[in-house]
């Protein structure tokens, strides 16, 4: 095991970014027009940082594989935006907000890392209302604010359940305005396939236009990966359908460590699946199990509906063996003892994947009108989702995958292993430890991208002296046969199974071994499972042939290929961390209470994965993570 | 539940498209239109043919990514969502779907029920946004903004640009997708500034793309999933009226953006309105 090191500044916590700033090395104005900059992905970590990094002069190149940016995932999220404003005037600060996203991530996050995210904070509130973000706001005009999971004070500001929806609109409004300046040129259906590195630099990508099939190589100074989470390895997921690995791992395989890659979080209220071929899962907020209760049928496989079940047959499990949170315990927990009463034969529903999430006390006690005005929104999305109406029957609720923290590991500038190469967003593994806060992501995207990349790169520009990489030089070339060959070989396949029931069959690995919950015994199985899958995929693999314009099959087969190498590492991932942090429970380390039990002294680390060679065992590298500023405890819900 | 399913399939933007015909049984109630569409492909991918291709990413209403024409209507028959939030119950009574893509010059067919919405990216660069750099911004609360204001700026702001109201437009205009834009920014304060140059080079923009001229049908509002309303035509409209009186009155031709060709912008609209 090697050491990695975070280049984490000396000094005062609360002084070090403000020193990094002063001490890094500047790109004269007239010199930032001679470097081109790749940006993979126009989310909110990718358009944000396009945008700021061609206001300052760079030339930027983006490329997404949807027909617009503005249809990045950072689209859909809902809940709010974190920042340590005060507004409230409830003693909120930037320590505050450090401290509780370093104990919300169980401990395994950088301390520098987070308290410059909460520094930052604030900076994005300004600068997303100055761009015309319809925040929601009280009646003399000011912001409002609503409080989230993990904290004790209000500082999540929104836009009604759309705020990832504004944020994206806002950041998409300044990548326009450069690409009608020509310092953005924006390159929509292409897909990233593979990262150059010359002489131990990134310092361009193959892509390949999804709508002609023609593959080509772009060269820059330097690299931006703002490619989104992998929570779709799971198949059934709150992700959009076409978020994927292929960026991060590819860069993976060209030389970038992969940090923690089996910390992914389970959201606890989703509407389950209904069939066989359930395509996707949608989130139902949590602020629902405010007033909701959550039970099963006290007999196994209850076929009754659960107006005939009365009182005494029921059993509000999380009420039972968590008297002091009951229905509101964190996600994690909540999630994990939901998935443990089915997979004990009491859920409900034609899948047996669901529990009940039941009004009926919060009507009585509140009347009809007041549960309208609080969730009717959210009551009408689950009706026409499901045809069932909340105030009638109650709502059925499964755990679902969401975001996962893990991603390629990069040091305090953000920068990956390999030098030149950026990563930004959930794509990169470094703020939020083993569990995720509600209202965080959006924090962490806007704040590398506006306010962490236009510094740290033109740093990274100003030292390291990258020549102009020329498209024409053999390593691009040999990366573009690679990637022909890979397709074509993938278009001549000939066999019975299609892209998306590999990727069915993985999610089912995934959800029963390397899910919710997690042990060494079910890990092997796991593993076994994939290597079984990859035979599958790489024998009998079933696409369309057609090459020359949109090929839904042959994009899916690529990703699912790159799914099933990183599923291996994350069951490796979690069969080595031999403790329960977060999102990460392995039902061989938790107390007698069933809560998990980290390992400090073992654990207090970041797991870097080294790719060496194909069919070769990964190498571990750790980070060892320092607490100066905050001790160390465990969580307790009880 | 069995259906006849009627699809155009084109291969190519300059290839002549048709009609075929699938045949798909044992269909839930609660399978999404989408999911249909999903297995509908598995099926011809075993049978080894050439899948379906539609757009769709979040699958929950938001992303605007999808957008077909179901019997007839623009994302279905109900009123106020998108393609993917039609499920196979709310069209149930139908012996036959007929799909089709998006109809409108500046939307050429990619492939199938692909359609390319680039035109109003290209919209939105000439001046749909509030130019300002990231950095040195006053605190986010210096600046009040009454809550109705507030409130009517995210109403038009909550457009997913997904393009039915092009789609159900019998003159295909995107009158309704522009008039969104540019009414959020003009409620807001801090949209002031740009609001005379924004309407025009935005109205420019959109009449270079092809789009048709608004005849005040109000299709686009009727099959609009986010409910964005006429009254932002109307905004669109004052707006620039506005904007041409005082471009006549202050001359301000050192605007970066501002160059030859509003004088076709000018004419195009008085066309649309002077009938």
């Amino acid at each position: 095991m090697n050491k990695l090191n975070p280049n984490t500044p000396d000094g005062n916590l609360a002084n070090k970014w403000k020193d990094q700033l002063f001490n890094f090395k500047l790109v004269n104005p007239a010199n930032k027009r001679k470097f081109d900059i790749i940006v993979i992905g126009c989310g909110l970590a990718g358009s944000s940082a396009a945008a700021s990094l061609a206001e300052l002069g760079y030339n930027i190149k983006i490329f997404t594989y949807h027909d617009s940016p503005r249809r990045a995932h950072s689209i859909a999220a809902q809940g709010g935006i974190n920042a340590a404003k005060n507004y409230q005037n409830d003693g909120d600060n930037v320590h505050r907000l450090f401290y509780d996203t370093i104990k919300g991530g169980d401990f395994r996050s950088r301390e520098a890392n987070v308290h410059r995210l909460a520094e930052i904070s604030e900076k994005i509130i300004d600068q997303c209302v100055a761009q015309g973000v319809p925040f929601a706001r009280d009646y003399g005009g000011h912001l409002d604010n609503r409080s989230f999971g993990g904290a004790q004070v209000s500082r999540t500001f929104y836009a009604k359940g759309q705020t990832g929806q504004q944020l994206l609109l806002g950041a998409y409004g300044a990548l326009n305005r450069q690409i009608h300046k020509k310092k953005v040129t924006v390159y929509n259906y292409h897909e990233m396939l593979d990262l150059v590195v010359i002489d131990g630099k990134a310092v361009g990508v193959v892509t390949r236009d999804l709508r002609t099939g023609e593959i080509s190589s772009h060269a820059a100074h330097a690299i931006v990966l703002a490619s989104g989470g992998y929570s779709n390895i799971f198949y059934l997921s709150t992700n959009a359908k076409a978020s994927n690995a292929t960026a991060i791992w590819r860069a993976h395989k060209k030389g970038a460590f992969f940090a923690n890659p089996c910390f992914t979080q389970i959201h606890p209220t989703c509407i389950p699946a209904s069939g066989h071929y359930q395509s996707k899962l949608t989130l139902m907020s949590e602020s629902l199990r405010n007033d909701g209760r959550v039970w099963v049928p006290k007999k196994k496989n209850d076929g009754r509906y659960p107006e005939q079940i009365p009182q005494n047959e029921r059993d509000y499990f999380l009420e039972r063996k968590y008297p002091s949170f009951g229905n509101l315990v964190p996600r994690d927990v909540a999630a994990r003892n939901i998935k443990e009463v089915c997979d004990e034969g009491f859920g409900v529903g034609s899948t047996g994947l669901a529990v009940y999430l039941d009004f009926e006390d919060a009507i009585k006690r509140l009347g009809e009108e007041e549960i309208e005005s609080k969730y009717g929104n959210l009551f009408e999305m689950y009706e026409l989702i499901t045809g069932d109406d909340p105030f009638v029957t109650p709502m059925k609720i499964y755990p679902a995958a969401h975001y996962t923290m893990g991603g390629l590991w990069v040091d305090y500038n953000l920068m990956s292993t390999i030098p030149g190469l950026f990563v930004l967003g959930e794509a990169n593994f470094s703020d939020h430890g083993a569990n995720r806060l509600g209202a965080s992501a959006l924090m962490q995207g806007l704040a590398d991208g506006y306010f962490v990349i236009p510094y740290t790169l033109g740093n990274y520009l100003a030292t390291a002296n990258v020549g102009k990489p020329d498209v024409q030089s053999p390593e691009f070339k040999e990366a573009e046969k690679s990637i022909s060959t890979e397709t074509g070989k993938m278009l001549a396949s000939n066999g019975t199974t299609t892209p998306d029931e590999i990727h069915r069959k993985l999610g089912e690995i995934m959800r029963d071994y390397v899910g919710m919950a997690r042990n060494a015994a079910g890990l092997k199985i796991a593993n076994a499972e994939i290597q079984k899958l990859k035979q599958e995929f790489k024998n009998n693999l079933k696409i369309s042939m057609q090459s020359e314009n949109l090929n839904d099959s042959l994009e899916k087969a690529g990703r699912v290929k790159d799914f099933l190498e990183l599923a291996e590492l994350m069951a490796e991932d979690a069969l080595q961390r031999n403790e329960s942090c977060g999102g990460h429970f392995r039902t061989e380390y938790q107390t007698p209470e069933g809560e998990a039990l980290r390992n400090d002294r073992k654990f207090a680390h970041v797991s870097a994965w080294e790719y060496i060679g194909k069919n070769k065992q990964h190498k571990l590298h750790i980070e060892k993570l320092k607490f100066e500023y905050i001790k160390l405890s465990s969580r307790s819900y009880k | 539940m069995k259906m006849n399913i009627k699809i155009w399939r084109q291969a190519f933007q300059t290839t002549r498209g048709n009609f075929q015909t699938y045949i798909l049984e044992n269909m839930d109630d609660n399978m999404s239109f989408l999911e249909m569409l999903d297995v509908l492909n598995e099926k011809i991918l075993h049978e080894g043919g050439d899948p379906v291709s539609f757009s769709h990413d979040c699958r929950e209403g938001i992303c605007g990514s999808c957008g077909v024409v179901i019997n007839g209507r623009v994302h279905g028959p109900l009123q106020g969502v998108t393609t993917c939030q039609i499920y196979m119950r709310h069209l149930k009574h139908y012996k036959t779907l007929v799909i089709e893509p998006w109809r409108a010059r500046a939307f050429p067919i990619i492939k199938d029920l692909v359609t390319d919405r680039q035109a109003f990216d290209r919209i939105l660069q000439a001046g749909g946004y509030i130019s300002i750099n990231t950095g040195g911004i006053p605190d986010a609360n210096a600046t009040p903004i009454g809550r109705h204001i507030a409130d009517q700026a995210f109403a038009a702001a909550s457009c997913i640009g997904c393009g039915a109201c092009v789609a159900a437009c019998p003159n295909a205009s995107a009158n309704l997708f522009v008039s969104a834009k540019i009414s959020h920014l003009a409620f807001l304060p801090q949209g002031q500034p740009e609001k005379n140059h924004r309407v025009e080079s935005m109205l420019k923009a959109m009449d270079k793309e092809g789009f048709g001229n608004c005849s005040n049908t109000a299709a686009c509002e009727f099959e609009c999933p986010k409910g964005i309303t006429l009254k932002n035509i109307a905004k669109l409209n004052r707006e620039y009226f506005e904007a041409l009186f005082r471009s006549s009155l202050e001359e301000h031709p050192t605007h970066p953006h501002h160059g030859k060709g509003d004088e076709v912008a000018h004419a195009a609209f008085h066309d649309t309105h002077e009938k």
